[in-house]
């Protein structure tokens, strides 16, 4: 709070960080586990949207589907797809799995781009809860359809001999970071978009007249952002598809 | 001992600054993977639709170390 009294007096207000700060919605006490936040908010906001979108859109099952419902088919359809390519037929068995997530990360980070919203997905204890989910699944998915066969992922039969303790050290350490980056990549690019605009946002505050070229970046940023929010939730969801692969068929590669 | 803080501090800041250099990484590795995308696509268009999801992957593992120079630079700017 003082350092934003002394920004403010200084005529030049930048917290690019200040819109990811965690709040309680009534008061301002501590925040336990049991506090309504705005994170728990957007998360409601979120999943209502989808129930909205899915439920509502393909309410009226029409041949020639309304808007909404052709919105809710495509993502279906464009899941589906992208798990049958990557994971092949056994994959389908853990779609609902696949397609909640994609949807759920792609929906908070759309709702997020809206001016005064909050990006649950901008927070790394909410990504990583679902990069430790994804981490656990595929292990266990893993171990349950190999057996000790699942091993064989790091030790790669293919290699020279003399090279294989050394790839299966690689691959070890490779494999226990991916939860790691999983979270990481997701909630770094929400972070990083957001507080780019609200850079830009600041500089617009500052410059009086001229403010018109930050406002011109910032929709150019914002239309980019448009653009790697879904790619962001596109990739979760594909490289998700790649590890169950990677647990369905432990010597496919 | 006001001091000795005001070096760390900065110490910190400079070292976040540097961290960022390694999003450049992360810039010619995607460049270098989507551009090496789009010469194949160039040559053989036919085969380009079934490996637009292999160029995403190969875009999200050159990004990740990227955002790990990034996070990098948070943590030693916030979480001292």
């Amino acid at each position: 709070m003082s350092a934003e009294a002394e920004a403010a007096g200084s005529g030049f207000n930048i917290h690019p960080m200040d819109q990811f700060v965690v709040k309680p919605l009534f008061g301002h006490g501590d925040i336990l586990w049991y506090t309504p936040t705005n994170v728990t908010l957007w998360m409601g906001i979120t999943v209502l949207a989808i129930i909205a979108l899915l439920v509502l859109g393909t309410r009226g099952r029409a041949v020639v589907p309304s808007r909404s419902q052709s919105i809710a088919e495509s993502i279906y359809v464009f899941v589906h797809k992208m798990l049958e390519d990557i994971a092949g037929k056994e994959g389908l068995k853990y779609f609902p799995y696949i397609f909640t997530l994609f949807i759920f990360i792609l929906v908070a980070n759309i709702l997020g781009l809206i001016p005064g919203a909050f990006t649950t997905t901008s927070h790394i204890a909410v990504t990583a809860v679902m990069a430790m989910a994804v981490f656990t699944t595929v292990t266990l998915i893993g171990f349950y359809k190999n057996g000790i066969g699942f091993l064989g992922l790091f030790w790669i039969s293919s290699a020279p001999l003399v090279l294989r303790p050394i790839l299966a050290l690689i691959e070890i350490i490779s494999y226990f970071v991916r939860p790691v980056s999983h979270s990481i990549r997701l909630a770094g690019n929400m972070m990083a978009g957001h507080a780019v605009i609200k850079v830009f946002a600041g500089f617009a505050g500052a410059l009086g007249v001229f403010s018109v070229f930050p406002i011109v970046a910032i929709m150019a940023v914002y239309g980019l952002e448009m653009l790697v929010v879904c790619i962001q939730a596109y990739v979760f969801a594909i490289l998700t598809c790649v590890y169950l692969n990677d647990a369905l068929h432990p010597g496919g590669h | 001992m006001a001091v000795e803080g005001d070096l760390v501090q900065m110490g910190a800041l400079i070292g976040a600054g540097l961290a960022c250099t390694g999003m450049g990484g992360a810039a010619v590795g995607v460049g270098h993977v989507v551009g090496n995308y789009l010469s194949g696509a160039l040559r053989n268009p036919a085969a380009a639709a079934g490996q637009t999801a292999t160029m995403f992957i190969g875009i999200a593992f050159a990004e990740a170390l990227g955002i790990f120079s990034f996070l990098v630079a948070l943590l030693l700017m916030y979480a001292q």
